[in-house]
């Protein structure tokens, strides 16, 4: 179980997240819609200290990390419990697809190379990208490069999940790869925060959608009821925008 | 006008040939050191590390803003006197280290930038996957910097080995210093002068070659 307890992020003076609370059960999938600038990136960015939180407690199981008195050693602590899917794939560009899955195995985690490159091949397979194992990011179009970007977020059994707009940097022609793979990942009962503007991909995946606003959780609950009965009066407007067939 | 004495010059060739060992050596290891030197000072500046950025400015500031041979002199020449354990040192030592000096505070400004030009994606997924600053700055930032400011370091590598002629003056019989004895036996200055121009440039030619294969293999990842 991990918990979130009054995280607050502040940009210049401006709170961008207003004191979050969160418990997230273990296998548990979440997803977080609302309006850009909300937030939402920042509270993924927060849990693994690339966005340095100013105020909060995130504790994972027995541990609790008070975010203003974090060392360098439980920043490290959270990243290994978390892995991070970025909306611009971020691949390394100087390593191959199978170095980007075994490089965090190798070099963080100090498997052995030759048992880091085969689980990279076990993800190359998994993610249909066998054939593609020794291209560089250069050379993927950008459906293949998220999917790796997934596989080296799903070669390790993190304890979370973070994913941020897997498909919104996409041409359109690959969403539908990405969001395919997407499902498949979420299928293995990891524990998931993810951001998407994908509506039917949150009714599918989702155990529980949360509706963000002006760096606060206003809404939460299961897909059905979120997206078929919100009460806020936010939530209603914002999915009015974005689901104009339910009117 | 005089005739070039060809056969003198023909003779020279094998005469400096056993020079350019000397030279290439100093030249790779002042290079080495320099390059080593150069990405520290770089990453200090980078990550802004309080008091050490401030030592690195002024390092970097002193040894750009002055003449390579007035270190030179410095190191050989002047600081023995204010620690007298320095008298043991050889010319070519106090060659190398003022050489790795200079040029390291001109290649760090280089190193810097092109690690400042590095994606911020970059940073991020290192950081994401637990990798420590030493970690990151290894395997991800410095080999894609080393891309963007490889031609330049090749260009002051060039630089350096020109610059290892200025260590005859701290009585080093390099390829320059031999020169300097050949012409004063001999006093044909112009042919002896033109062969050691002609060495110096073949040398810089040859390492153009390996300028072209050296970025090739450092772009094999970014070619789609
Ligand atoms: N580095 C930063 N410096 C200053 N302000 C920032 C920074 N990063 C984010 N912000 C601000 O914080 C707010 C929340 O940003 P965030 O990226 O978390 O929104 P979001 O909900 O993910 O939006 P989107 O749906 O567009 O991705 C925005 O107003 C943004 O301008
Ligand atoms: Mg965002």
């Amino acid at each position: 179980m991990i918990k979130i307890r009054g995280l607050t992020k502040i940009y210049n003076g401006t709170p961008v997240l207003n004191g979050i609370d969160l418990d997230i059960e273990k296998g548990e999938r979440i997803v977080i819609i609302g309006p850009s600038g909300t937030g939402k990136s920042t509270l993924l960015r927060c849990l693994n200290f690339l966005d340095t939180p100013d105020g909060g407690e995130i504790i994972f199981d027995d541990e609790t990390i008070d975010v203003t008195k974090a060392s360098p050693k439980d920043i490290q602590r959270l990243r290994l419990r978390t892995s991070f899917v970025f909306q611009n794939y971020a691949l390394f560009a100087n390593k191959t697809a199978r170095e980007n899955i075994a490089e965090g195995l190798y070099t963080v985690r100090k498997w052995g190379r030759e048992e880091a490159l085969n689980r990279a091949d076990e993800i190359l397979a998994t993610i249909g990208l066998a054939d593609k194992a020794d291209a560089y990011p250069a050379a993927l179009s950008g459906g293949q490069q998220q999917r790796v970007g997934i596989g080296r977020a799903m070669s390790v059994d993190t304890d979370l999940m973070l994913v941020d707009e897997p498909t919104s940097a996409l041409d359109p022609e690959w969403v539908e790869e990405v969001l395919q793979l997407m499902k498949r990942v979420a299928d293995q009962h990891r524990t998931m925060l993810i951001v998407t503007h994908e509506m039917s991909f949150a009714k599918d995946i989702a155990d529980r959608v949360i509706f963000m606003e002006g760096g606060r959780i206003v809404e939460q609950g299961p897909p059905s009821k979120i997206f078929s009965a919100p009460e806020d009066d936010r939530t209603k407007a914002f999915l009015r925008k974005v689901l104009p067939s339910a009117s | 006008m005089r005739a070039l004495d060809f056969e003198y010059m023909l003779g020279l060739v094998p005469v400096l040939l056993k020079y350019v060992p000397l030279t290439l050596g100093m030249a790779s290891v002042s290079m080495a050191l320099a390059l080593a030197l150069a990405s520290l000072l770089a990453i200090i500046r980078v990550a802004g590390i309080p008091v050490l950025d401030g030592i690195t400015r002024v390092f970097i500031s002193f040894f750009r803003g002055t003449p390579l041979l007035v270190q030179l002199f410095l190191f050989y020449y002047g600081l023995p006197q204010l620690l007298p354990i320095l008298t043991a040192l050889d010319g070519v030592s106090a060659a190398i280290i003022g050489l790795t000096l200079h040029f390291a505070a001109y290649m760090a400004e280089s190193i810097r930038a092109a690690i400042l030009g590095v994606d911020r994606s970059q940073w991020e997924a290192s950081k994401a996957i637990g990798m420590s600053m030493a970690q990151m700055m290894r395997r991800i930032i410095l080999p894609q910097a080393s891309r963007v400011a490889a031609p330049t370091l090749v260009n002051y590598f060039i630089d350096l080995i020109k610059g290892t002629s200025l260590a005859f003056t701290l009585g080093v019989t390099e390829l320059m210093g031999a020169a300097q004895k050949e012409a004063a036996g001999s006093f044909l200055y112009f042919e002896t002068f033109i062969v050691v121009a002609v060495f110096y440039w073949v040398i810089v030619e040859a390492l153009s070659l390996f300028q072209q294969r050296l970025e090739g293999r450092l772009s094999k990842a970014f070619v789609r």
